[in-house]
């Protein structure tokens, strides 16, 4: 599974882009946030305030109860701010 | 037409463009957005627009592909720019071309208004106290909400 994140959630994070293979059990968008939450203090500070954060699954929005699986784009961004 | 680029656009040339050979356009609506050189009471002195390669360029579609499926267009633009821009800039453009006025004037606020708030980019602002991510403002949302009703035609 490949891993995004853009603007202030690159800088917390650390990291641009990862590769990561998380447990089976990890099937939705919410169960992946709580697993990258464990991954360090930069993922659980970036991580941690849902409210704050957009996710998009291939390229598409997706909501906490969306599944992610193997293979996928998932990518981790703040509200936009273009135009 | 889409598209995402770093280099600036000539205004007059594009337009130009979009409705060349088209004489059924009878009217061209046009929003360009700029960079402001204050953000509330802070200098700026430039900013850096970074988005997602792909989902943008994907949204972007989906926006001028609905945007064309509720008002009978004739031509379509929109072109952002990425990358560090400077106060005075231009940042955005969108274009509708259509026979009428309305039509082109609404299509053209709907265009920057989804963009605004579907299209992954952000900026960067860089201020006397440093480099800070702009924050999304509610007013946007507000802004893309009233064209979620489809539109019924009828009088309000």
């Amino acid at each position: 599974m490949k891993l995004l994140y853009f603007a202030w959630l690159k800088t917390k994070t650390g990291v641009a882009e990862e590769e990561v293979a998380p447990p089976p059990e990890v099937t939705t968008v919410a169960e992946l946030l709580t697993w990258l939450q464990s991954r360090g203090p930069g993922h659980a500070e970036a991580l941690s305030d849902l409210n704050a954060l957009k996710v998009a699954v291939n390229q598409e929005y997706a909501r906490p109860e969306d599944p992610v699986g193997p293979g996928d784009e998932v990518a981790f961004f703040p509200p936009v701010t273009g135009g | 037409m889409i598209r995402v680029q770093e280099e600036d656009f000539d205004l007059g040339a594009e337009l130009a463009k979009l409705t060349a050979g088209n004489a059924k356009v009878g009217g061209l609506a046009v929003f360009v957005g700029l960079v402001r050189d204050m953000a509330g009471a802070q200098d700026i002195g430039a900013m850096t627009l970074e988005h997602y390669p792909g989902m943008t360029e994907k949204m972007l579609t989906r926006v001028e592909a609905e945007a064309n499926e509720r008002w009978p267009l004739e031509a379509s633009l929109i072109i952002h720019r990425v990358g560090r821009l400077e106060p005075g800039d231009q940042i955005v453009l969108v274009a509708a071309a259509s026979a009428h006025r309305e039509a082109a004037f609404e299509a053209c606020q709907f265009l920057i208004d989804w963009l605004k708030t579907k299209a992954p980019f952000w900026k960067l602002e860089e201020t006397g106290d440093g480099a800070k991510w702009v924050e999304a403002r509610d007013s946007d949302d507000t802004a893309t909400e009233r064209w979620r009703a489809p539109k019924t035609g009828a009088a309000e």
